[in-house]
């Protein structure tokens, strides 16, 4: 058995008191390629973080071929052999492939460009990546700009390739090219961690999977010997949830949201949101899951008045909503809870004045504050959800969970018609967690109709009555929650067709 | 020893940071000082300590302070809306542009109303020029620092072109507009000194600036707005209208610095009535925390140091523009200074 080119032993990153890598040991060999797997929050960028130095572990050790190796900062993990290539390029968009490769590198007061584009052409042409070295960047695709980036990290003689969901931001046909640069380079001894939550792409690419779960190593499996279906197993947890929906309500069918063909298209112009749509009944938990980017973002700024969508239409009741404008969506009686719970509260503004800003009408007379029913109001939200906060606090310095009950007593304590939650619990511990859970439910059972986007897909299971998949920014899959379960709602979720409910 | 933590930091600390950023400038000025040969601490002295002893100096600060505070509510507003206005230095122009236009033709009516003419007049002159930069960034996200600024020249170019034009003093050949009407100049409010109806005005615009931030619904959701717009657009704030409104209250608040200099100290227009007052209106405001007691504090310390400069200056021989040198510096060091609020002090290991 050869050495490990690079091993983790134990590694441990803590953020306060979110832990986001427990005890993590890995090892990677050269002319190897590993799948790096997870959930979104699951720890796979922080570990990466730390092999790159932006990050310092809090406990445990990296050794590099045997020896143990500390990472102040980039520069040195650089000087390592590592290197990482972003979502988000790092790239002079003004300058040509060539100097963007060099910039920082080499070259003296004068560059001389001839010299330059020979020597990053040649390097180009042994790592078997096509590009023009006097191209400008901005004229480059994404796929391109993507190679230049790996370029400048090979460049750089790293031996190591960290790719964060390299195939995030490609099309199908760079997805390949992309993949038949990797396989080249790992011919020439390259070892490279590919961060990604897409199952078909870690069993196409890699040797080796690693999968985390909630911040711990849930598995490491040799890719020939494991299958899409196992690894979803692993990446969702494995844990069997106990079943305890409530089937009474499915007598009680009257649509309370119904959205009909909602269509958004992103700046780039590609669709992200393919018409949608979707009824939610009035009494149920419409649970919809999925793998982070397949359109929920899309389709929660939709529903919470916060984007107004290329076509489509949303009623509420029967009755038709404003598309794009929060107070009308919170006065027609949505209830909204905002994916980035820091999007759903000014931080910098005490908790009395986020406790009632969203409805601050009934504050007002005569356009000036009535403090003293805000004060009140504050008081009794305070008490009755159990925030532990003074009015007068700043909402920033809350933790996330009494954050999340900011926004949840705000809306809640308006009895609305239907709550949009989204992500509800990401990032928060178990008590808060079931806290919000609990409110949930007690919204359910009051009549509202809710809708629930998680990622978590215990979470699903846990509270839904009926559960869509979404994928490709189209709804997918379909499913009774009593007939549902991980391993398929997995498979759904990382776009695998041939799976029947 | 302490180290620095990202977190929010103690009251304390907040307050701590302005004496620490006025102590560094002076640290950092005294070096400017020594260099053109004077004794720093006879110049701070001189400077700071001098012009509160006497009376004529005293209440010439108050003159100074008028349109410092007026530019610094004025660019209060907008800063705390999140829209970042450099422009009230052109506003201020404006103002005064507007109200050296009518002022000449009020003869015949009373103070009473020829002054409120001229307000409305200056308050009017500041929106229309803030209007387009403002239109511009709410309907199209034009960036309104680049284009505030840009029309700062436009506007005292162009009063500088009539002012040395159709305006020329036919007989003296002065570059000045006509004086405006006896009944539309701002009385003095203290007997034996300069200080005129601008700086009640001033008062009152601070007034309603602590009323409108704290206890209107507008300000709070201004607030909002420029502390965290995706939030406040979430809760419901007309995250545009807010800043438009804003923006305009800025304008017309540095108008009415225009106004203040035309009937209150000359009664008329000149090139340069302004020595920057609008820029400075933003160390005001920076300086101050965007809030009503520290911009009125800011105001008056600021038109300390102007004043004191002039007086040092002349006693002791050194350039004038050391009150500049100790503004800018001022405003450099707030601004680093001011991100030490985003840490807190931890004792260390």
């Amino acid at each position: 058995m050869p050495l490990p080119y690079i091993s983790l032993k134990n590694l441990c990153k803590r953020f306060g008191s979110l832990t986001a890598n427990e005890n993590v040991s890995l090892e990677l060999y050269s002319g190897e390629v590993l799948a790096l797997l997870g959930e979104n929050g699951a720890g796979k960028t922080t570990l990466t973080k730390m092999l790159y130095g932006i990050y310092q572990p809090d406990d445990g050790e990296i050794f590099l071929a045997g020896s143990p190796v500390r990472f102040r900062s980039p520069a040195d993990a650089i000087r390592g052999g590592v290197g990482f290539v972003s979502q988000h390029f790092s790239l002079v968009p003004s300058f040509t492939v060539a100097e963007n490769i060099v910039l920082g590198r080499e070259g003296a007061a004068i560059l001389y460009k001839e010299a330059l584009n020979n020597k990053v052409k040649q390097a180009a042409e042994r790592f078997g990546l096509k590009l023009e070295p006097s191209a400008l960047v901005r004229d480059l695709s994404v796929g391109e700009q993507q190679r230049v980036e790996i370029l400048k990290a090979l460049y750089r003689n790293c031996q190591l390739l960290i790719l964060d969901e390299p195939t995030a931001v490609l099309t199908p046909q760079d997805v390949e090219k992309l993949f038949a640069t990797l396989r080249h380079l790992q011919n020439q001894g390259l070892s490279v961690i590919i961060i990604t939550h897409k199952l078909d792409e870690a069993m196409a690419i890699s040797q080796r999977v690693a999968v985390l779960r909630l911040g711990k190593l849930v598995g490491v499996e040799a890719t020939k010997k494991t299958s899409a279906r196992e690894l979803a197993r692993l990446m969702v947890g494995r844990d069997t949830v106990p079943v305890t929906k409530n089937l009474e309500h499915d007598a009680e069918k009257t649509v309370a949201l119904s959205a009909k063909n909602l269509t958004v298209k992103d700046k780039r112009g590609l669709t992200t949101l393919k018409e949608v749509s979707l009824e939610l009944h009035k009494g149920e938990v419409l649970g919809i899951a999925g793998v982070a980017g397949n359109g929920q973002t899309e389709l929660v700024d939709v529903l919470t008045g916060m984007r107004e969508p290329e076509s489509g239409s949303l009623s509420l009741n029967g009755k038709t909503l404003t598309l794009g404008n929060a107070r009308a969506f919170e006065m027609a009686g949505v209830g909204r809870i905002p994916e980035d719970r820091l999007k759903g509260v000014v931080g910098d503004l005490s908790v009395a004045e986020n406790l009632t800003l969203e409805h601050i009408p009934q504050f007002t007379q005569r356009g000036h504050l009535k403090t003293g029913a805000m004060t009140q109001e504050a008081e009794r939200l305070i008490s009755a959800f159990q925030i532990k906060a003074k009015a007068t606090d700043k909402a920033r310095t809350l933790s996330g969970g009494n954050i999340q009950k900011i926004i949840l007593a705000r809306t809640l304590s308006r009895n609305p018609s239907v709550v949009i939650a989204a992500q509800p619990t990401r990032g928060l511990d178990i008590g808060a967690t079931t806290f919000v859970h609990e409110q949930l439910l007690a919204q359910k059972d009051r009549g509202a109709g809710v809708l629930l986007l998680s990622e978590d897909l215990d979470e699903i299971l846990r509270l839904s009555d009926r559960i869509l998949v979404m994928y490709g920014g189209s709804i997918v899959g379909n499913f009774l929650a009593h007939e549902a379960n991980v391993e398929t709602l997995g498979l759904v979720m990382a776009g695998s067709k041939h799976v029947s409910a | 020893m302490f180290r620095l933590e990202r977190g929010s930091p103690p009251v304390w600390w907040r307050a701590l940071l302005p004496v620490l950023a006025v102590l560094i400038t002076f640290l950092l000025v005294s070096l400017a000082i020594w260099a053109a040969g004077a004794n720093p601490l006879d110049v701070f002295y001189e400077m700071l300590i001098k012009p509160l002893t006497k009376r004529t100096a005293r209440f010439e600060i108050l003159v100074q302070a008028t349109p410092l505070l007026l530019t610094g509510i004025a660019v209060t507003y907008a800063f705390a809306a999140g829209y970042y206005n450099i422009g009230a230095e052109g506003q201020l122009y404006a103002g005064a542009l507007m109200g050296a236009l009518l002022g000449p033709k009020l003869g015949g009516l009373p103070p009473f109303f020829a002054i409120t003419v001229m307000l409305l007049a200056g308050f009017l002159g500041g929106v229309l020029w803030a209007l387009v930069p403002a239109l511009l960034k709410v309907r199209l996200n034009v960036d309104e620092v680049v284009t505030t600024l840009l029309l700062n020249s436009v506007i005292i170019f162009f009063i500088s072109a009539l002012l040395n034009g159709v305006w020329r003093d036919p007989i003296s050949g002065w570059p000045r507009s006509p004086s405006i009407a006896e009944s539309a100049q701002f009385p003095g409010i203290i007997p034996r000194s300069r200080v005129h109806l601008g700086f009640l005005l001033a008062i009152l615009a601070v007034i309603s600036l602590w009323w409108i931030l704290k206890k209107t619904r507008f300000g709070l959701e201004l607030r909002a707005a420029g502390l965290g717009k995706e939030a406040a657009r979430f809760m419901g704030v007309p995250v545009a209208k807010t800043m438009l409104t804003a923006a305009l209250i800025s304008g017309g608040i540095a108008g009415l610095a225009g106004v203040s200099e035309v009937a209150g100290v000359h009664y008329y227009l000149i090139d340069g009535i302004s020595p920057g007052y609008g820029y400075t209106g933003i160390i005001v405001a920076t300086f101050g925390g965007l809030q009503a007691l520290g911009v009125t504090i800011a105001g008056l310390f600021l038109a300390l140091v102007d004043t004191g400069a002039l007086s040092a200056s002349r006693s002791l021989g050194i350039p004038v523009y050391l009150g500049d040198i100790i503004q800018a510096t001022l405003l450099i060091v707030t601004l680093a200074v001011l991100l030490l609020n985003r840490y807190r002090p931890v004792r260390s290991r």
